[in-house]
This record gives structure tokens, sequence and C-alpha cells, in this order.
């Protein structure tokens, strides 16, 4: 966000310095059961070793497709789906350590804005209600009225009109229910907001609209995002960073200009070539490289590099037998990290793209 | 442009009536046509009558609490006019739709090779094994490997993108003349729409069939249409080739969805405009502009009884009382 990314020493905490939010080697594996014995067979890799750090008052913008593991490590940072290993700490206090009443008081600094805000709100409880409730279960300061007040307060920050508070989540549209999420998100202070899928069950008109919000919130009370999202020009408006996923692991992170401007990894070209711009002449001359091929099962990941079967550049050898790391490449700032052993070479133009990946399409 | 089309939709228009309800206008006089071989897209947001408008073409809307007025000419015969049976013997054989979500538009307990025979045995006169040997073909046309095993399987086996391409040929299965397609892309991931996009517009391309695109995305739109047309609470507010809508847009709110859809090619801090309010936010067009209620260009002018489409040249026209004048720069 372009008011954030200046003014990234936002107010100081305990941990002024370092990264608000840190993931380290987050791994969420879902055991496959079998037979009357429910024997565990194998697993369900969802995310499979994340490193991510997310600096105060910054966006950090997961981006993937379907099934690539973004919802589920935005729900493993905030500890709502167990991780199996690794670790997440904010501001210097490593969650998955805590238990009880002390995660309960630690999830006041955290919060989430869902995709759909009438799932995500209770039907029958009016707006105010429905706001009231977390403070009253955290017992913040001062009593009832002042609740009220702040609860009445926000909703006007959001962009509410007076009385919003009185009814009931069916009685607004979208957008309007899009902000009620994120006053409900806002209610306890929190310092980072994981919103997945903000904008993606709105109308493009409204869309821009809590874009819009969110980049004012963050500026105005130095919040930090953790924003995922399938739509790529979305993540690269929103975000100071931008970490692409495929099977449960980043294939690239760097900053979103960078990225945007110079991918690297070819997943990553290919979801920039392939997202659709609004302008014909720019899409007349777009280079689009095609993926052949679906997502392989999380299940049963591919050796070596995940992307390989997907991959027009495959090589015959590393691709296979050795998982690529992220790294750093020559010519590039050390922000952007990128998994995959021919990096250079690709870039470079050494390496051709196999043949055309588009599907035959033999007269019939 | 009229006569000639193949696809001509006069002032069509659309109400569902419930009982003890108020009837509600869905389509509020949509007219656009379509030539032989064309690719023209119907955009617009949630609500705005886009899918109406293609089920009350191709017939699919209930018979009862909807009345539907104006004039459908498919190649000079009236859709509208046509008795049920006369209209499904044209459905599937000179006009055929694609839909958005392909799980509900297949039938689960069939297998894919059935589903595409039913369509060829219904309209042509190809025996059963001429036309298994057909859809075989067919499913490979449409880029899947493996066609004959796939024949054999069932909707749940395959991926979104598999499915869709099966929509895709089952829609192709007798060469129709014009296919509509209702947001073909909006359920599959990025990399998955681009291979569907680019397998639907060649296939419609190298055969000549004209094509009807739906969609509320205008990236789509941008790299598919000849022609677009953009509604608004049940009227075309803007109609206009490819090119000229997007580079000199003149109704206000198309240059206001442009102005509002970020881009993966804009540079660095490039603000977004939204637009203000939501599509509940809107005036009768008895009354005046739909959109004035959200348009920060309107003032009392607007509120004129049905504006019409106007424009300095027939091809470019917008309901608009102050359309953007200049022609916007290109980026």
């Amino acid at each position: 966000m372009a008011g954030a990314r200046s003014a990234q020493a936002a107010p100081s905490g305990a941990a002024a310095d370092g990264p608000l939010l840190s993931v380290r080697g987050l791994e969420v594996h879902y055991p496959i059961r079998t037979g009357i014995l429910q024997r565990t067979v194998g697993a369900v890799r969802a995310v499979d070793g994340v490193d991510l750090d997310v600096p105060r008052g910054t966006t950090y913008g997961l981006v993937g497709e379907s099934g690539c593991g973004k919802s589920t490590l935005g729900r493993a940072v905030l500890r709502l789906t167990e991780p199996t290993a690794g670790s997440v700490a904010i501001g210097g206090t490593d969650l998955l350590a805590l238990g009880g009443e002390q995660l309960r008081r630690e999830r006041r600094r955290m919060q989430m804005v869902f995709q759909d805000p009438l799932a995500s709100l209770d039907p029958r409880q009016t707006v105010e209600s429905a706001l009231l409730e977390p403070l009253a279960v955290h017992r913040a300061e001062g009593g009832p009225s002042a609740w009220r007040a702040r609860v009445r307060g926000l909703l006007d920050r959001v962009g509410l009109p007076s009385g919003a508070g009185a009814k009931y989540p069916h009685e607004f549209s979208g957008g309007q229910r899009q902000r009620v999420g994120i006053a409900r998100a806002l209610v306890l202070d929190p310092d980072l907001l994981v919103a997945d899928e903000p904008v993606s069950a709105l109308d493009v008109s409204v869309q821009a609209q809590v874009l819009v919000l969110l980049e004012e919130l963050q500026r105005d009370l130095g919040l930090t995002y953790l924003v995922i999202a399938h739509d790529l020009a979305v993540v690269k408006h929103v975000s100071t960073t931008v970490g692409v996923m495929y099977l449960g692991a980043l294939v690239e992170e760097g900053t979103s200009s960078g990225l945007y401007a110079r991918p690297l990894h070819p997943y990553t070209r290919a979801l920039l070539s392939a997202a659709p711009v609004p302008d014909p002449v720019a899409e007349a001359s777009r280079e689009r490289i095609l993926l052949s091929g679906d997502l392989p099962s999380p299940a049963d990941p591919p050796s070596g590099c995940r992307f390989r079967t997907r991959c027009p550049w495959v090589q015959p050898t590393r691709c296979a037998d050795e998982r690529p790391l992220l790294r750093v490449v020559d010519g590039h700032p050390p922000t952007q990290k990128v998994a995959c052993h021919w990096a250079e070479d690709i870039e470079a133009g050494r390496l051709q793209p196999r043949g055309s990946a588009r599907p035959a399409a033999p007269a019939a | 442009m009229t006569g000639v089309s193949l696809l001509d939709v006069e002032d069509l228009r659309v109400r569902f009536q419930r009982k003890g309800q108020p009837a509600t206008t869905a389509v509020d006089g949509v007219s656009f046509s379509v030539d032989a071989g064309e690719v023209v897209g119907l955009v617009g947001e949630s609500g705005c009558g886009k899918s109406v408008t293609s089920l009350a073409v191709m017939g699919l809307l209930p018979r009862r609490g909807t009345s539907i007025s104006g004039s459908v000419r498919f190649d000079g015969t009236d859709l509208l006019a046509l008795s049920p049976s006369e209209l499904a013997r044209r459905r599937g054989r000179d006009l055929a739709m694609v839909f958005q979500d392909p799980m509900t538009s297949l039938n689960p307990v069939l297998t894919l090779g059935r589903q595409l025979t039913e369509v060829l045995r219904a309209h042509t006169d190809l025996d059963r094994a001429a036309a298994k040997k057909e859809a075989v073909e067919l499913l490979g046309r449409v880029g899947i490997p493996d066609p004959r095993r796939r024949a054999g399987e069932f909707p749940h086996q395959l991926s979104g993108g598999m499915r869709q391409r099966v929509l895709i040929a089952i829609a192709l299965a007798c060469s129709p003349r014009l296919i509509i397609a209702d947001e073909p892309t909006t359920a599959l991931d990025v990399t998955i729409q681009a291979q569907v996009l680019d397998l639907l517009t060649t296939l419609v391309r190298e055969s000549g069939t004209a094509m009807v695109l739906i969609t509320h995305d205008l990236g789509v739109v941008a790299g598919t249409c000849d022609r677009v047309n953009v509604l608004y609470a049940g009227r075309v507010v803007e109609s206009a080739p490819r090119g000229e809508l997007f580079a000199a847009p003149r109704h206000r709110y198309t240059q206001g969805l442009l102005a509002a859809v970020p881009r993966v090619d804009a540079p660095e801090g490039t603000p977004l405009h939204p637009v203000r309010g939501s599509v509940n936010d809107r005036l009768a067009w008895e009354v005046g502009c739909a959109f004035a209620p959200r348009c920060a260009h309107a003032d009392a002018a607007c509120r004129v009884p049905d504006i019409a489409l106007s424009g300095p040249r027939p091809e470019h026209t917008a309901r608009c009382v102050h359309p953007a004048g200049t022609p916007l720069e290109v980026a």
C-alpha cells in the first residue's frame, strides 16, 4: 500500500525492529486414514515448509491458485488450523508454544477478515451486538457504554451509515457487509489482520472501495496485513511484499514492484502472462505462457521441483531429483528469492520453453 | 446492422412476478446484435441482467411468473414466437450454451461419452457407433488427453478445467452457428482460464461460429471480444468495438469501472478510483439515468426519462447525458 510503504517504522512495540509476524518452517499436513483401523497411509501436504516475515505496518500478499495452500497457511498463522510443524511468532511471542488463556489473550492482536462476510456473520445478531461480543469476551477496558461508543466510532470509520449497528447482516449490500467484517476484525485493536480473499466476492466497482478502505486503515492505524488472494492485480495493488505459492510452498518472493516487473520463476511468469488485463492493446502484445495440465495432488506431490510436471522449461537434470530452495539470483535485489534451479538460464534466454504448451487441437 | 445479423435482440424485456410481491424487471429493453463469426461481449456486474438476457435468448427461463417481450431474431426467425418443441430442436443444433459451473451443468451419473452422444443422436442422424466415435473425436478436439478412456469416465473424475472443456465439446458437437458462453471461466483458476479462453476463441474462429460472451471481467473481454455491450440495471449503457471501448469509453459507468480495476501491469503507486455506492442505489430508467446516484458527473439533466443510446457514430453509442467527450490517451 503506497502510503504505508514509506511509513514503515510505524508504532513501536516490544520488538519494533524485528518483523511483526515471523513464520518458520510451517507445515500443515492432513493425515489420510483408511480401513477400519483408520491407519494413516499418507498425508495431504497442504502447507509444506513455508518461511515468511512481515514487517510492522506492511502488507504481505500471498497469491496462488486454488489448492495451493494459501488459505490453510493464513489459518495456520492464526492457529485456526493447527500446524503440524514449524513456528509462528507475533512480535517475538511464539504462538505455537502458547495454550489456553495465554493464547486467547494473544489472539486479540491478530484478527481475520473472511471472503464471504454473510457467511461469517451471525444472521440473527445485529451488527452492534456482533461487534460488542469480542469486547465482552476479552473483557476490554471500560464498560458496556465505552464499548458501544467504540463500536459506533468504528462503524463510522469503515464508512457505514449511522444506524448501521441496529441492522442485521442481510440488510446490507455485499460491499457494506465486508465493511462490517473489517470493523469486526478491528474492534479489539489488533496489530495483524489476515485477510483471506477480502474482495473476491464483491462486484468490480465495489472491490476498489474496500481496497481503498484497507489502505486508509493501514495508514491511520499502523496495521500489518497478510492478504491472501488469487487475483494477481489485487495482490500487486495492496502488497509491499508478494509471495507466490504452488502446491504448499513458496516458489518466489519479492517486492511487489520487483516481482511483477521481472518475475523469475516459470510459474510466476505463467501466472502473470495469464492474468487478463482490461486493455486490448496490452492483451494483444502480451506473450502468453500457457501451462498444460492441472495442479498435481498435494497428497502425492512430484519429486524434486513441484512445478516440474507443468513447467515449460523443465530440464532432464536436477528438476526431478532436487527440491529447489528459495535463493537470490544475481542481478536481482536480495529481496527477490526464487525456488528454481534454472532461473538464471531461463531469464537470460539460454533455455527455451518446451514447444507450444497449448493443447493440441487436431482437425476433426 | 439490422437485417443481416445472425442474432438480433430488440427491446428485450424480462419481468419476474412473484405472488404478493412487486414485479422485478431484470432486463429492461436490451437490444444488441451479433454477426456471423463475431464474438460479442455482454459485460456488467451482478444484477445487471446479463445472464437473464442469455437465458431469455435460449428460451430457458421458467414460463411461470415470467413475462418476456421484445424480439429475438435468429437468422430471421423470432425465437420468442417458437413453440417449446421447435425451440428444443434448434437448441443444441443451431444455438448452444456454455455455463459457468461445469459441475452442475453435467449429469453426474452419466459418462461423458454418453452425454456427448446424447446431443449428437438428438440432432444428427448418426447411429450409435458413429456418434460414439464422433464423441471421442470431440473430446480430443477440446484438448482432453486420452479421449477414448475419458469418454467412459464420469464428471467427478475430471478437474474443473477439464469439465469446462467437456461442456465446450458438448456445445460444439453439432457445429452450432451461435454459442452463448455465460461466465465460462469464472469458476476456473487464472492459468486454466487462459487455457479455456484460448481453446474457446480458437475453436470459434476456426469454425466461424458466432459467440456471445457474458462476463463481469473486463480483462477477459479485452482479450477476446470484437464488440462489447456494457449493461447496467437491465439496459445496455454503452456499445462499442473493443478497442474504442477501452481506449475511449463514453459512458461514465464504463469509465468508472475501468478506473476501479487494479491491473497487473500498472506502475507502482497507481491509485484506484472506486465507484461510490452499490448497484442497489439506482434510479428507475423511467425517472432518469440508473447510474446517476453513483455518478460524479450527474446533475439535474440526468433526471430525464428513458435516455437514448447515442453517439457521433452508430458503432459507438452510450446512454449518457454527459458522456466523456475527449478520448482518453491509450495507456
